[in-house]
């Protein structure tokens, strides 16, 4: 029998977030999400809460509002994101900033927000949904991989200082997903992306959810401060 | 008159300081005295984050950051808090 929790998924309105979104509704925990719409569809087990993470007072009025219709965040899964891809000659300052400012500070927002409610209970689980390519680059998303890369490092510097409080932080590096984000590729793009991972398959969103849903469980106490790629083997060795 | 309600207030608020300080840092009553360091109360930084912020919904006051620079013992903390009231 699982506790049920308090889960906050940001970006849970589609894609990656979406599935999480479910999978802890379906575990039985009371799971908000937030989208910058304030909208949501396939949403009726979620309590869905507008913010746009690239603004503080959002972010608080958010998190304030899910405190008070489900309680103090118990599980934050920092997952709102956006690309804005271009080749490093052809990035505006401001295409690199905004992919920064909504990925990478965005979730420092959100998990400063929460902490607090984590350190009174001396209990917390805090996810950042980076990506394989914030340990291995890519050409045309030197933003992106920035932003991900960053939260790494973000990441295990939370979970250094809350450690005594009973709060984990932890990073899982989804591989290539069949989501929105990846449909916009071409058939070439996605070949070539297939051929370097070895399953030989892009993932679902269920199986990266999994992955969280295990951080974020009673039985990772132990777990903190580790990256876990979810890709299909694309990024060992 | 007037002396003995501004020390009964004073001493009120140290009570309400004191339990914050007893709740966040889990030390004895006895031993948050206004002379006592967070160092001999076995406080780390985090903790002092927690007690300011403890202290902070208890007495509906606002401490920046920069004010806590120096802020080394219980008396220190008490008058900061209470100079806001």
């Amino acid at each position: 029998m699982v506790s049920a929790r308090v889960v906050l998924v940001t970006g849970g309105n589609r894609g990656i977030g979406h599935a999480i979104a479910k999978r802890f509704a379906a575990a039985g925990h009371q799971v908000a999400i937030t989208s910058r719409s304030g909208q949501a569809d396939d949403s009726d087990d979620l309590l869905v809460v507008q913010a746009d993470v690239t603004d503080s007072a959002s972010v608080d009025a958010a998190v304030s509002e899910v405190e008070e219709k489900l309680g103090p965040v118990e599980i934050l899964v920092s997952n709102a994101g956006i690309t804005k891809d271009g080749l490093v000659l052809r990035m505006s300052d401001d295409d690199f900033m905004d992919v920064i400012d909504a990925n990478l500070n965005g979730g420092f927002r959100v998990a400063k927000r929460v902490s607090k409610g984590m350190m009174k209970s001396r209990w917390g689980r805090m996810i950042f949904i980076s990506s394989i390519v914030g340990l291995g680059g890519q050409a045309g998303q030197a933003n992106y991989a920035a932003s991900k890369a960053g939260l790494i490092g973000m990441a295990k510097s939370f979970a250094k200082e809350f450690a005594s409080r009973g709060i984990t932080a932890n990073v899982v590096c989804p591989g290539p997903i069949e989501t929105d984000m990846l449909a916009a590729l071409t058939d070439a793009q996605r070949d070539a992306m297939l051929s370097v991972v070895p399953v030989g398959r892009l993932g679902q969103g269920d199986e990266i959810a999994a992955a969280v849903e295990f951080l974020a469980s009673d039985s990772a106490a132990y777990i903190t401060g580790t990256v876990l790629p979810v890709d299909g083997g694309y990024s060992m060795g | 008159m007037v002396t003995n309600q501004w020390s009964n207030a004073v001493s009120d608020n140290f009570e309400r300081f004191k339990k914050c300080a007893v709740d966040v840092l889990s030390v004895d009553e006895s031993a948050v005295v206004p002379e006592a360091t967070f160092e001999s109360l076995d406080a780390d930084s985090l903790d002092l984050v927690e007690l300011v912020m403890a202290l902070e919904e208890e007495f509906d006051v606002n401490v920046e950051e920069e004010e806590l620079e120096g802020v080394n013992t219980i008396q220190a903390a008490f008058d900061l808090v209470t100079s806001k009231l």
